[in-house]
């Protein structure tokens, strides 16, 4: 078998717990992601879903264990790697569209100002931030705004790898669901590969491709990758009306409910801890009129 | 009343304070004896010469009329116009602040950057920060030998603390995320310097620039009641030596609006530097 694009080996988290000794968040946790998949990342806080985030941005250190891209190991933070934060972490003192040139002049040192600009123009217009508005200062907007901003910066540069910590998790459901619309157009248009933590297990299974379970920590583990066998393109709207889509979230909400705790704390004995793949396919099989039948059922 | 704004409402009573106290100092002041009216026994026993009092408005508003209509004379060592004296001030002030910015901004940068200079100068800033400008002013006597050098030491040594802790606090004080941000876009050390750390703490570094420049123009006032020579503040001594009262509440009117202005230039640069998060 190919190593994956992405690829987590034996990623190993401890902290000094206070006391003299250490408290393992998660032990040998090993997966992949390949080109062009988005993956979700599911789990309750305190798994230590933010630490894998920022491990394979490079702004922390695992105790043991390497991350893998390319073939090349990660070291430190990379242009590689764009990272959308939860808290959009905008410069305030730039403006809307400074806060997104600077990255690509960054990415672009030999490109032109004008050509800078009209990059970081163009991305902005993708989220539908266009005329006045991206002279603003970060304050001057929306939360929702704020976040279309940092997902412009994180696009325009396009990063192998786009990482996302909980990225509508400060916003109301409303905005939520535009943003994530935004979201999956931009990605369609470009197929970057996305790995993204969310709380949200309809927002996941709109995205994702696969979702990976956590079990609760200490000792967590990426328990599961659950396939999302629902054809794409995917509309909020219509997902609901597929026949994959309740089995496949009752088995999140079973998992995250129930399981993650029954896994939990479990140390491996120095195994790696791959996840089990799970596929839920309730569609009848592909015969001639398989095709038809499914989208008579989503338009039903 | 109604259709005056908040801000023509204050500027009309300041200028209805500013009338009535002038109008109270004034009438609070007797009325001196003629000296016509002395008898000439009076006169002979010293009678005449008055009693120094403290002069009236109209009076401090003629001198400084006369003061300011000519201030860059220079009729010799002990006669300068409140021009030349104002600028003597301000040159030793810009010096002595220039230098102590020079050294405290980058080194409270660094210290602002490292856990470990932090602590290690710490103890070395509570001690100096407390001591009293002058009490250096002996010391920087022998040493540089120049009363001139003096008084620009003791500016700088004055200004540096406020500037040192609060480049120190404000660049400590960077939220992390914008040093992330830094990180994951790869910019090198100078470049996260100069585009993230510096935009961040500017606000900060310029409080403590703002306070440093008026401890500097309060301290260069006794410095050069010290050292002499030329100033503002041998200006005013010097006035209190001829008994000029006069001159004395001039010259300490000047001081003030001069260092309202400092303040005000530094009020400016501060409302360019500031964000809002």
């Amino acid at each position: 078998m190919s190593k994956p694009f992405l690829s987590i080996e034996n990623l190993t988290q401890c902290y000094p717990d206070g006391q003299g000794g250490t408290m393992t968040v998660f032990e040998n946790a090993t997966f992949g992601v390949e080109k062009g998949e988005f993956v979700c990342i599911l789990g309750h806080s305190g798994c230590g879903k933010s630490t894998i985030m920022n491990i394979l941005a490079g702004l922390a250190e695992p105790t043991s264990g390497v991350v893998k891209m390319d073939g090349y190991e990660v070291s430190g933070p990379s242009l590689d790697r764009g990272v959308v934060f939860q808290n959009y972490s905008l410069l305030p003192w730039l403006s809307t569209l400074k806060n997104v040139s600077f990255g690509v002049a960054a990415r672009h040192p030999d490109w032109s100002k004008a050509k800078v600009l009209d990059h970081s123009r163009e991305y902005l217009a993708m989220v539908g931030l266009e005329g006045d508005v991206i002279h603003r200062k970060p304050s001057q907007l929306s939360g929702g705004m704020r976040q279309r901003v940092s997902i412009a910066r994180a696009f325009a540069n396009h990063p192998k790898l786009l990482l996302l910590d909980e990225p509508f998790g400060a916003l109301d459901a409303l905005t939520r669901g535009t943003i994530q619309d935004e979201l999956l157009k931009i990605w369609g248009g470009t197929g970057q590969t996305v790995f993204m933590i969310t709380h949200d297990i309809d927002e996941a299974i709109l995205l994702a491709d696969r979702i990976l379970l956590m079990t609760n920590g200490p000792f967590a583990r990426v328990a599961e990758s659950v396939e999302i066998t629902i054809p794409r393109p995917r509309n909020r709207t219509e997902i609901v009306e597929h026949p994959n889509y309740y089995p496949i979230r009752n088995h999140m909400v079973q998992f995250l409910g129930k399981r993650s705790k029954e896994l939990a704390g479990q140390a491996s004995d120095g195994a790696a801890q791959s996840p089990a793949t799970v596929r839920i396919e309730r569609t009848p099989p592909e015969d001639e009129s398989g095709e038809a039948r499914r989208l008579r059922a989503v338009n039903l | 009343m109604s259709t005056l704004s908040l801000n023509q409402r204050a500027l009309l009573l300041s200028v209805v304070l500013l009338f009535v106290g002038l109008f109270v100092w004034e009438m609070a002041i007797p009325a001196q004896k003629a000296v016509g009216e002395l008898t000439e026994y009076e006169r002979l026993t010293g009678g005449g010469a008055q009693k120094a009092g403290v002069p009236p408005p109209s009076q401090v508003l003629a001198k400084a009329w006369e003061e300011l209509s000519n201030p860059f004379y220079d009729a010799g060592p002990n006669d300068k116009g409140i021009g030349i004296q104002i600028g003597y001030s301000i040159y030793r002030v810009l010096s002595g602040y220039l230098m102590a910015a020079l050294v405290a901004i980058p080194l409270g940068f660094l210290i602002g950057m490292s856990p470990v200079a932090y602590k290690a100068l710490n103890p070395f800033i509570q001690v100096l920060r407390p001591i009293s400008p002058l009490a250096w002013m002996p010391l920087a006597l022998f040493i540089i030998q120049d009363s001139e050098a003096s008084a620009i030491f003791v500016i700088f040594i004055c200004s540096i603390w406020p500037m040192l802790i609060n480049t120190a606090f404000g660049v400590a004080g960077v939220r992390k995320d914008w040093v992330n941000v830094a990180r994951t876009h790869e910019l090198g050390h100078f470049k996260t310097a100069f585009t993230v750390i510096l935009p961040a703490a500017a606000p900060t570094i310029v409080t403590g620039m703002r306070i440093s420049i008026g401890i500097a123009w309060l301290v260069i006032v006794a410095a050069e009641m010290l050292v002499g020579g030329t100033g503002i503040g041998y200006y005013v001594w010097n006035e209190w030596n001829n008994l000029d009262l006069t001159s004395v509440i001039f010259s300490i009117l000047m001081i003030g609006i001069v260092g309202m202005m400092l303040d005000a230039a530094f009020a400016t640069l501060q409302r360019a530097v500031a964000y809002a998060e």
